[in-house]
């Protein structure tokens, strides 16, 4: 299909000149505000790669018979049963799935309101939902008969999980990190290294998460023959959105078929934090066609809706390129990417997966932001309540059910996706607190 | 064969640019790439990066760059010497479609136009993407260079030639742009392959730094783009403080070089 994407007189333009759209006016008190949700179909992308108008392939030509490779592969793998059947064997026995369906007892309580649920990603082995995706990635590369594989990492949890499948799996393993991350996940890096993984710090731009995925497209140019890239989120070209979102989708199904054997009933309100967007996509992606559930992303909203303060892409954000694919983003007028900021390293990430994008334009999902105060506060208040120390990530979307839980009725039920656990966060956390450990 | 320098706009700052502009056309090189600094170019060696990287740091903006051209083709002349001054080749933009995208195309390829540029080169945009802007680019009289790689397949190749205007950048190496020793045989069959099917000129990028480079091409390509090698020497100026002047009497003297080897 054609793209409208920059055409002449074509309605797409940036929101505005300032580098920021318009800040929504955000009241998550208000329950009803998601219109009808609409017209979101979940068998999207079509065969371009298009979820809506976003996705798509925005690469250097060198990299474009890798996708097209990866695109068919993938169909093939996804199409055969051995396949799947290896990859759930694994999520099984290696991974510990299914995960939990927590009833959040005290929580729930303590917010007198909908009955809260807890989906328990961080009980999976490594600690978060990362893994989901890279053994997916780590069973297709050995499909495809490549021996190397890359990835990039933010706060590490993409980078341990792919080292980890890749020493299951015996593939040599390239993780790039920026030098700032390094130096803030000490225990990640010692993690991966451990696992046999080459960790080489990214020393270019912001040395952050959007370096280091600069960076890994960089290898990946030069390896594509022998190296498949095993990408962290549901972001980048055609087919990573879609083929994340398959393999974290995981998620999203055992959460749907628990709500039934466990409550008789689909939820009312299915929440999950959005950085690049893997966990949510994964948990959103089953309940897209059940019209009656809720759905809510919540952004890392940082210290305030300034540029440079917060990472919520789809809050503030434009529409634009980065990383290969047509989304919102954080930019500046001149389509130069913004830096951001978040308590959680995570969700520090200047764009989105366009399937959010598309998700967002059809109002099928509400995005709203969590500062990093009401995360932190988040953070403990689970801790002392449930005896759970959630990953920072995933506290934002626990201080929006601290939020608003309260004001739904008891018989309601919210499910939200607890995307991993808190162990590596506790350093910081201690350093905000003004303690040393 | 042609000479092709790249250099990066507003590294270490616009006028130096145009003084770079100016003594390479005095030099007599047959068009100039000017790279728009961007902040996520993932197509790009790290010797280009900083660059960009250093130029986004000076808070350089779009409408500067177009300015600066359009203040420098206005004042000498596209291609008509003016008493005086030498005729400036040929410039294109080497852009990022993220670049070209949040400006709008149509708005982005008027103003480029008008600046005096000659064409584009999107490194981000690959052909399946590009219908838009090349009917764009056309109806605004630029022309819309489009890349070939050594991962291009038969198939995509045809697509690419059918759009692409101007000449076809082909890329040496599977990889990002930045120096090479050596240039690989398989780029040799690929060029053979590519005089077969089109009348474009062939010009060769990404690994090109030396004269010997060229004599290899001799015979199979029309033309180099040179660009890290070149980007190195201005980087001189901002990271071992190298007077001006110097460096852009050795940028002079290495198109100089370079020339008398494409004009053997």
């Amino acid at each position: 299909m054609n793209s409208k994407l920059g055409g002449a007189g074509l309605p797409i333009r940036p929101a505005s000149r300032c580098g920021l759209a318009a800040i929504p006016t955000i009241d998550p008190l208000e329950m009803s505000s998601t219109a009808t949700p609409s017209a979101a179909s979940a068998q999207v992308p079509d065969s371009a790669g298009q979820f809506g108008e976003f996705g798509r392939r925005f690469v250097p030509e060198t990299l474009m018979r890798a996708l097209e490779e990866l695109t068919v592969a993938y169909a093939q793998a996804k199409a055969d049963q051995t396949f799947q059947q290896n990859l759930a064997s694994l999520l099984q026995h290696y991974v510990g799935r299914p995960s939990p369906l927590y009833f959040a007892e005290r929580l729930t309580q303590h917010c007198g309101g909908a009955r809260i649920f807890l989906k328990r990603e961080d009980l999976n082995h490594t600690g978060a939902h990362k893994i989901n995706n890279a053994l997916g990635q780590a069973l297709l590369t050995l499909r495809m008969g490549k021996k190397r594989v890359i990835a990039e990492t933010g706060a590490g949890q993409h980078g341990v999980a792919t080292a980890t499948a890749c020493a299951r799996f015996g593939l040599d393993c390239v993780v790039y990190m920026g030098e700032e991350d390094i130096r803030r996940q000490k225990m990640n890096v010692f993690n991966m290294r451990t696992l046999g993984a080459e960790v080489l710090p990214v020393t270019s731009g912001s040395r952050t998460l959007r370096d280091a995925i600069n960076e890994a497209m960089r290898d990946w140019m030069a390896s594509v023959q022998t190296t498949h890239y095993i990408i962290g989120s549901v972001v980048g070209p055609h087919p990573f959105p879609m083929m994340v979102r398959d393999f974290q989708s995981v998620i999203g199904r055992e959460t749907r078929q628990q709500c039934l054997d466990q409550l008789g009933r689909l939820p009312d309100e299915v929440i999950a934090c959005v950085g690049g967007g893997s966990n949510s996509a994964g948990m959103f992606h089953p309940f897209v066609e059940d019209r009656d559930v809720r759905m809510t992303g919540i952004e890392p909203g940082g210290r305030s809706h300034r540029p440079g303060d917060h990472a919520s892409t789809l809050s503030y954000g434009v529409k634009g390129v980065l990383h290969g694919s047509y989304s919102y983003v954080l930019q500046d007028a001149d389509g130069q990417t913004q830096d951001v900021h978040s308590i959680s390293a995570g969700l520090d990430y200047p764009g989105v997966g366009p399937e959010h994008s598309y998700w967002k334009d059809t109002g099928r999902v509400q995005y709203l932001p969590v500062s990093d105060d009401e995360a932190l506060a988040a953070f403990g208040t689970l801790a002392k309540l449930e005896g759970i120390l959630p990953a920072l990530e995933s506290s934002h979307a626990i201080a929006h059910v601290l939020n608003t839980a309260g004001l739904r009725s008891k018989d309601d039920i919210i499910a939200v996706c607890l995307s991993g656990r808190g162990d590596k966060d506790v350093t910081e956390v201690a350093r905000l607190k003004g303690q040393t450990i | 064969m042609a000479f092709m320098p790249f250099l990066t706009a507003g590294d270490p700052d616009l006028p130096t640019m145009c003084r770079l502009i100016r003594e390479r056309a005095a030099r007599g090189v047959d068009l100039i790439e000017i790279g728009f600094p961007y902040s996520d170019p993932i197509a790009d060696g790290p010797v280009i990066q900083a660059s960009y990287t250093r130029a986004l740091g000076h808070k350089l903006h779009v409408d500067d760059i177009f300015a600066a051209i359009q203040s420098l083709t206005s004042s000498i002349g596209n291609r008509q010497s003016a008493i005086g001054n030498p005729p400036l080749p040929p410039l294109v933009a080497m852009v990022s479609y993220a670049l070209i995208f949040r400006r709008g195309a149509a708005e982005f390829a008027a103003k480029a136009r008008d600046a005096g540029f000659a064409g584009l080169i999107v490194p981000d945009l690959p052909a399946d993407e590009a219908t838009d802007l090349v009917a764009i680019a056309r109806q605004h009289g630029l022309d819309l260079i489009q890349l070939i790689a050594p991962t291009t397949t038969a198939d995509r190749t045809r697509r690419i030639l059918d759009s692409a205007t101007g000449f076809l950048y082909c890329i040496s190496v599977a990889g990002t742009t930045g120096e090479r020793v050596q240039l690989p045989d398989a780029l040799k069959s690929q060029l053979r392959s590519l005089r077969q099917q089109t009348t474009l000129p062939l010009a060769v990028g990404f690994g090109v730094s030396r004269p010997e480079q060229v004599a290899e091409l001799r015979g199979l390509a029309d033309g180099v783009i040179v660009g890290s090698a070149i980007v190195r020497q201005v980087a001189a100026i901002s990271e071992r403080n190298q007077p001006v002047d110097a460096v852009v009497k050795s940028v002079g003297d290495f198109a100089a070089s370079m020339l008398a080897e494409t004009r053997l």
